[in-house]
């Protein structure tokens, strides 16, 4: 096997995201905050074969754990992805993302006139729905695009 | 009434709705005695009814009020955050209405106070001091039990029609929602309505339900929301009412409205049985007293 596959294959430390619905990839990258200006070695698999998920997709970061409040937001466009912990090539922890009642900080409210979208000192909060988002100041529903919003 | 804070009229149970109706029947002829209770009035939005209404309730109970005047001239204009207003409007009163024009303004700023905080109107979101007066007025003169509702205007911007939508859900009300497509209610509401398992219709035009209604509540359609005047002018005059139109209502019609209007109810009707929106109006007063008793002093506190 040669190095190049084992990079897209293995990763040394950092965190593996897998059973992504197909085509969430980036989206998962997007609430990471990942856009390759910082350096990180990331890889991406989009639309492999999946016996569950029909078409997955999986996301693999290079030296980097995901904070409990990424791992929220994720589970609301990948409901059934999995998180594994890789530390020198051994998956050490392996978990799957349960959806929260309420995601804090993370998100932006796509209303304009939200008071959480001034000046003032208060965090983004929403309420997780069984299909969508709701935001805890104003109410303001987003069913669709999560990840727009982050 | 248990709540430190009154946000929405989500928060509002049957119960709650019930004890501050009933006292509000009784609170005039025998007001108990707030005294030494001041109440602040943080009104960042123009107000005369409400602002009015919440200022003679304090003084019926025998309090006083602070008010912070006109945004203009108070610390606002400097830049200061309101999170940082009622922080220290906190340290002058026993409690708080606000009127903010941005959604969520009082549940945010609730959090940053010990003291009662009432939601006096937050952007197009909520109003639920006026949802009690108006279901006052609606018990007073239909019931709340076996209430068919016609609620017509604004519905997507319209707060009070939000908040009273959602404390209906306590009652057997049929809801009947009248308004252009561009202002139909909010999802969020809708949302909530079916979650309450609230009978809803929604329609375009009153003359589909309008012989049914035991209410009518009329909002204003705000010129302002829309970006072309000739749009606004397409749908105003579909949603004007007058006596004529009322011909095809049941004569004990309660026409109601949470004012100001415009020209969406024809002077014409004021002088009927039907016209209840003055006594809605002038109702802000007993009922915010029976709010603010339960609030700032209430013997469940």
């Amino acid at each position: 096997m040669s190095d190049d596959t084992l990079r897209v294959s293995k990763i040394r430390d950092g965190t593996v995201i897998d059973h992504v619905p197909g085509g969430q990839a980036l989206k998962v990258l997007a609430i990471l905050g990942i856009d390759g200006s910082a350096g990180e070695t990331v890889s991406v698999g989009m639309n492999v074969p999946s016996d569950k998920l029909g078409r997955k997709d999986i996301v693999k970061v290079e030296g980097r754990e995901l904070s409990q409040a990424e791992v929220d937001v994720i589970s609301l466009i990948a409901p059934a992805a999995s998180i594994n912990i890789v530390r020198d090539y051994e998956v050490v922890e392996k978990n799957r993302v349960v959806r929260p009642d309420r995601v804090e900080g993370v998100l932006a409210c796509p209303n304009p006139n939200c008071i959480t979208t001034g000046d003032e000192p208060v965090a983004s909060a929403f309420e997780v729905l069984d299909a969508g988002v709701r935001c805890a100041y104003c109410d303001t529903i987003i069913r669709r695009d999560i990840a727009d919003h982050i | 009434m248990r709540h430190d804070h009154l946000i929405s009229a989500k928060q509002l149970s049957r119960d709650d709705i019930e004890a501050v109706l009933d006292r509000a029947a009784t609170i005039a002829d025998d007001p108990p005695d707030h005294g030494d209770a001041i109440l602040a009035l943080l009104f960042f939005e123009p107000s005369t009814r409400t602002k009015m209404s919440f200022d003679a309730a304090m003084k019926r109970l025998g309090g006083t009020t602070v008010d912070m005047g006109p945004v203009e001239t108070s610390s606002v204009k400097k830049g200061e955050t309101l999170a940082d207003t009622v922080r220290v409007v906190e340290g002058y009163a026993d409690a708080i209405v606000l009127r903010h024009p941005s959604e969520g303004a009082a549940k945010m700023a609730s959090e940053f106070v010990d003291v009662p905080l009432i939601n006096a109107g937050d952007g197009a979101g909520q109003h639920p001091s006026q949802t009690l007066l108006d279901l006052y007025t609606i018990r007073e003169n239909a019931g709340l039990d076996d209430l068919t509702i016609g609620i017509m205007g604004d519905l997507k911007y319209g707060r009070t029609v939000h908040s009273l939508a959602s404390a209906l859900t306590n009652f057997d009300a049929r809801q009947h929602f009248v308004s252009p497509e561009s202002l139909r209610l909010p999802r969020s509401v809708r949302y909530d309505l079916h979650e309450a398992g609230a009978q809803v219709r929604e329609h375009t035009d009153l003359e589909e339900v309008l012989s049914e209604l035991d209410v009518l509540y009329v909002t204003r359609i705000q010129r302002e929301r829309f970006p072309d005047e000739n749009e606004y002018r397409a749908v105003a005059g579909q949603y004007r009412i007058d006596e004529g139109t009322l011909a095809a209502a049941r004569e004990d019609l309660v026409v109601m409205h949470p004012l100001p209007r415009v020209d969406e109810i024809s002077a014409d009707v004021d002088d009927t049985t039907r016209a209840k929106y003055f006594e809605q109006a002038h109702n802000g007063v007993p009922v915010r007293m029976a709010l603010l008793d339960a609030m700032i002093g209430g013997e469940d506190r």
